[in-house]
């Protein structure tokens, strides 16, 4: 195998697998990326036996061949070396090894045969659309802070993407909760996914996804099978198997008959949690809401390290009610919000409260409260 | 040099024989007068409450522990000549020592008598550190003045106090810090009082195995061999820097007992860092009705006692020991500490789902760590289980009906499995 490629498109694929790649794994080729030329292109591919992600660069292929090579080493080299250099990879198949050429930079490296790597078989979709990038963007970017990492309810450890039913209309959701918040996010569904089986979405795969969506006019082709599902954009494709488990049935879990309103400025309300919570040292910091006519009170009572109050103007003409929350939770959900006010629905200060964008159903949001 | 009969407690110069009483059981070094931090053990302990209370096993081998397949509690000093020592599996005792009187523990009554002996040490001094129901942590600095006696004839005093009253005798170990002091009480037993004075330490320590260090175990044992650690001498010729490099904190601590250095105090109330029970099968199990039935009460357990302290815990811990010995540990981080028993069995049992397949079983155990007081704990429910809250109102309720009408007044059915 022989080829030359550019520094840059070399970079951008070999980022992308290492970052798949395990730092930690006792199986050496999973180390290692996969490198396949032929024709006028590579493709480089890493897995860690629950993703597997190929990406594919143009290149000058002298020689057509495949092996593989640690994939950290490679992008720490690849990341090093000069911006616009032209990287020569040779591999004479008969040594083992793997030279690495740029400008007056040499480099030999160890391989492994392609042989041992693992390729993920491919399943048969039950399901695959299309859908723009700014819109996968949407769900899996407001609703993967509420993802529990809690293992023995590994269930929890991902999004929930499925087909819904939102007051009549079918929509693509995404729903991620810990048990103590819970994110819903819709959107409109995409031509083709109807039949499309409920997944939970692992945490890294959402992590590794992210990384494919940042172009606001790609379309991604998504394709879904009761056990696994594939993002693929323009030159990269990520394979995931999905969590073998049930979600739970999260619509039990959201309140319907909250009937206490409280309107107020996203960004003002998350400032002002964030400066009272500070007097806190603890882990997880209690904040006081004390609501009363159009008048908020945040305020935090750590009794090892101080006291803090503050007082917002906000919409409010129910009765009066004194809540606690866990500060962290209350300002990842009043982050989620960047068009129009924050809605909260409170019901007592023991149940569940609801949050949402004015009055936008397309994104709640749920956030069980603390006795303070 | 200062010397003491043990006997008469009668403090003299020199001499084999007690000036006073003429007995031949004398204490004399040096430093005896002027040291004053001790380690006090039982000897035997479980055994010689058995053998106190039954005059009848007095002459014969006695090995307290439980069941047909638990392993041996404590064993009397004529069992350990045959070669039976604490936590062997009793099959294996019974094989050295097959005349062996197996006595079941009485633990209520050793409780009793370690409150009445740690009554007796807290005559001594305030600062007492209780390491076990039979090993405490003495300090007596200053009290010389109080009872006009050094801390030395003040211990001999107790000794003898704990024999005359108690039946019961004692090994006294006497220094200049905790560390040295239990290595003394270790030095003479049964019935021994030994002393490590400043002078000496570092002579007496040169030669001795490292694993005299409480908390070198095997394997710490045997990363300080591949380096040519075997002795105090050994440890000692090694930088500070260098031992931190290789063991971390650790080396630090090394370094310092290296030269006989401890500067921990006596604490009477030391903090409790974790609760935790754990409990052995009569046969080993992989029934989940009758683990889970463990679980429970040792999650009640282990709460009741979070309870009755204030204080709660963030780290669920569940040990199962499988019938190979084999031991396998769990834990999980909670978002908030916890003190509801049905928090703590919930979240042991889904650990337990991880070890599940690796039964049969002959021992679990439950735990919690990362204490902090019980203000803290269990301020948020739990979205995906609404009946959380409430069980954990039933548990309050239950708790207030067990405060007043004693600990069998209510009970949950699981418990019973």
């Amino acid at each position: 195998m022989k080829f030359s490629i550019e520094r840059a498109a070399l970079l951008k694929a070999v980022a992308q697998a290492q970052s798949v790649v395990e730092r930690r794994n006792t199986i050496p080729i999973l180390a290692n990326v996969l490198i396949e030329a032929e024709g006028d292109q590579v493709s480089l591919r890493a897995t860690d036996l629950d993703i597997e992600v190929v990406d594919i660069a143009p290149a000058k292929v002298e020689r057509a061949g495949a092996t593989t090579i640690s994939a950290v080493t490679l992008h720490e080299i690849v990341r090093k070396l000069p911006d616009g250099a032209l990287v020569t990879l040779t591999d004479d198949g008969a040594t083992g090894r793997l030279t690495v050429e740029a400008g007056r930079s040499n480099f030999t490296l160890a391989t492994l045969p392609k042989a041992d790597f693992p390729i993920m078989a491919s399943a048969e979709y039950e399901a695959n659309f299309a859908c723009p990038a700014p819109v996968l963007r949407r769900l899996f970017d407001k609703s993967k802070f509420a993802i529990s990492t809690e293992e023995t309810r590994y269930y929890l450890n991902g999004v929930y993407m499925h087909v819904a039913d939102a007051e009549g209309r079918q929509v693509l959701r995404c729903v991620a909760t810990d048990g103590h918040r819970l994110a819903r996010i819709d959107a409109d569904l995409p031509d083709g996914a109807a039949n499309m089986p409920g997944v939970i979405v692992p945490r890294k795969t959402v992590g590794e996804l992210r990384k494919l969506l940042d172009d606001d006019d790609s379309q991604i082709a998504v394709s879904v099978s009761e056990t696994k599902v594939r993002f693929a954009a323009p030159g990269i494709t990520l394979t995931s198997k999905v969590i073998d488990g049930t979600f739970p049935d999260y619509s039990r879990v959201i309140p319907g008959g909250n009937t206490r309103k409280l309107e107020v400025d996203a960004s003002e309300f998350a400032q002002a949690v964030d400066r009272v919570a500070t007097v806190s040292s603890e882990r997880s910091r209690a904040v006081k809401l004390t609501l009363g006519d159009d008048k908020l009170v945040l305020s935090v009572n750590a009794p090892d390290s101080g006291a803090a109050e503050e007082e917002l103007a906000v919409a409010y003409s129910d009765d009066a009610l004194d809540i606690g929350f866990n500060a962290k939770y209350l300002l990842e959900i009043a982050s989620q919000v960047d068009r129009e006010n924050a809605v909260f629905l409170f019901n007592s200060s023991g149940d569940p409260t609801l949050m949402r964008e004015g009055n936008d159903a397309s994104a709640v949001y749920v956030v069980m409260p603390m006795r303070v | 040099m200062p010397a003491l009969c043990r006997d008469c407690l009668e403090t003299f110069e020199t001499g084999t024989r007690c000036p006073a009483c003429g007995r031949p059981r004398i204490l004399s070094h040096p430093e005896l007068f002027s040291l004053s931090v001790a380690h006090m053990d039982c000897d035997a302990f479980y055994a010689s409450v058995e053998k106190r209370d039954d005059p009848s096993l007095r002459d014969k081998p006695v090995i307290v522990g439980g069941g047909r397949r638990g392993v041996v509690t404590t064993a009397c000093y004529i069992a350990r000549i045959k070669g039976v020592r604490s936590a062997m599996p009793m099959f294996k005792a019974l094989k050295l020592c097959p005349e062996a009187e197996v006595v079941r523990g009485r633990m209520s009554v050793y409780v009793e008598v370690s409150r009445q002996i740690r009554a007796m040490m807290e005559a001594l001094t305030p600062a007492v550190e209780p390491l076990s129901l039979d090993e405490a942590f003495l300090d007596l600095t200053g009290t010389d003045r109080l009872h006009h006696a050094p801390p030395a004839r003040m211990l001999a005093g107790l000794a003898r106090r704990i024999e005359t009253e108690l039946g019961l005798s004692v090994s006294i170990g006497l220094s200049h810090n905790k560390f040295l002091a239990k290595i003394a009480s270790d030095l003479d037993k049964p019935d021994g009082f030994s002393v490590i004075g400043k002078a000496e330490t570092l002579a007496f320590l040169g030669p001795k195995p490292v694993k005299l260090i409480w908390g070198v175990g095997a394997v710490t044992r045997e990363a300080l061999e591949t380096v040519g650690i075997r002795t105090f001498n050994d440890l000692r010729r090694w930088d500070k820097a260098d031992l931190h490099a290789r063991f971390g904190s650790g080396g630090d601590r090394l370094w310092h007992l290296a030269r006989g250095e401890d500067y921990r105090r006596v604490s009477a109330n030391a903090p409790v860092k974790s609760i935790s029970n754990e409990t052995t099968f009569g046969e080993d199990t992989t029934d989940t009705d009758i683990l889970e039935g463990h679980i429970w009460r040792l999650a009640e357990k282990v709460t009741d006692r979070a309870k009755a302290k204030g204080i709660a815990g963030r780290v669920v811990t569940l040990k199962v020991k499988r019938h190979d010995h084999k031991i396998l540990t769990k834990r999980l981080a909670l978002r908030e500490p916890t003190q509801i028993g049905d928090r703590l069995y919930h979240t042991a049992r889904d650990l337990f789902d991880q070890v599940a397949a690796e039964g049969p079983f002959r021992l679990i155990g439950v735990g919690l760590s990362d204490l902090v007081p019980e203000a803290g704990a269990d301020l948020s429910g739990d979205l995906l289980d609404a009946q959380a809250d409430r069980r954990a109102g039933a548990e309050k309720a239950a708790d207030r009906i067990k405060a007043r009408f004693g600990k069998d007044a209510i009970l949950k059915g699981r418990a019973l499995r």
